[in-house]
């Protein structure tokens, strides 16, 4: 597939962005992309079809995403495929979780 | 794991947090095994395996030997062997030559061996120049390759690990296995550092220089 994440030899891409002592994970909810998505590609798809559908991103969304925002179109992705969730599904509880969060809010 | 920083991450964490809500809910995946894949990453793979391995072979010439023909056989015989591992290459730096990991087309690293890659090594920096101007990347990591010395860059894939054997530092002769490990660190193991002499004197040495 030829898309944005072939790389090697692109101009442009500044300095590196090193990190010392970095954690493993930035915050929680990249510690659960990783998570669902391992505990998903062990058991209903292989760890390849993870791969292609990450390089399946739009390639300006690719290109102005984070790493694991690229993991997460994947998952995505890809429990939709397989029947496992709906987009409808995932759209519903969004909402339902935003409603709870603000009523929350304002309490 | 840090705090989670409320404003630019919200709508990405409320989106996550439907999603596992949803998985869980269908029984797809077990919170109790999410958790555990998490410590797992966070606290029990990590680059003191890759150590463990450069330390035998530093005081273990066949096993080196071993290591250089067939990484994946050799590091089977340490129990080291994991997922995203399966298949490993390992290369040895040495006076004349100095290797450099990366993967141009995402982030393929041995995971049961370094665990998880860093930021840097994912970024589209490290991954548009190491293979294009390696020795300015190193530079950027404060690391001078002198212009008599190779540097070859190995761009890792999907069925296929690398892991750099760095050079054993001058001093370290009397130095246990155990203590050499200590020495070893991830960036060496990818290429972006060399390994430091140890700036004391060894553990089982009786301190006896003091005036």
């Amino acid at each position: 597939m030829n898309g944005p994440h072939d790389m090697g030899g692109m101009h442009n891409m500044g300095q590196i962005p090193i990190e010392e002592n970095e954690p493993v994970f930035h915050s929680e909810w990249e510690a659960k992309v990783f998570a669902m998505s391992f505990a998903t590609f062990v058991n209903y798809f292989p760890v390849d079809e993870t791969r292609h559908a990450s390089e399946l991103m739009p390639p300006g969304q690719y290109l102005s995403s984070r790493y694991y925002e690229r993991w997460l179109y994947a998952l995505e992705l890809l429990i939709i495929k397989h029947n496992l969730v709906t987009e409808a599904e995932i759209e519903e509880r969004i909402a339902q979780l935003s409603q709870a969060q603000s009523s929350s809010d304002q309490r | 794991m840090i705090s989670h920083d409320p404003r630019p991450g919200t709508d990405i964490a409320l989106r996550v947090k439907a999603i596992e809500s949803l998985l869980i809910e269908k029984g797809i995946v077990d919170p109790a095994v999410l958790d555990t894949i998490i410590d797992a990453y966070e606290y029990r793979v990590g680059p003191h395996n890759g150590a463990r391995i450069v330390a035998r072979a530093w005081i273990d010439s066949d096993f080196r030997q071993r290591l250089l023909l067939d990484g994946t056989e050799a590091i089977a015989e340490l129990g080291l062997t994991g997922f995203s591992s399966e298949h490993m290459v390992v290369v040895e730096n040495t006076a004349d030559v100095h290797n450099l990991i990366v993967c141009t087309l995402c982030s393929c690293y041995p995971w049961a061996i370094l665990g998880l890659p860093p930021t840097w090594y994912k970024s589209f920096a490290y991954r548009s120049r190491a293979a294009m101007e390696p020795r300015a990347v190193l530079q950027e990591f404060g690391l001078e390759i002198a212009a008599s010395v190779e540097v070859r860059v190995w761009d890792s894939n999907a069925d296929l690990r690398y892991l750099v054997l760095p050079e054993r530092p001058q001093g370290t002769e009397a130095m246990t296995e155990a203590a050499l490990a200590k020495l070893v660190t991830r960036n060496a193991m990818i290429g972006t550092a060399k390994i430091l002499p140890p700036d004391s004197p060894i553990e089982p040495i009786v301190e006896d220089a003091a005036p």
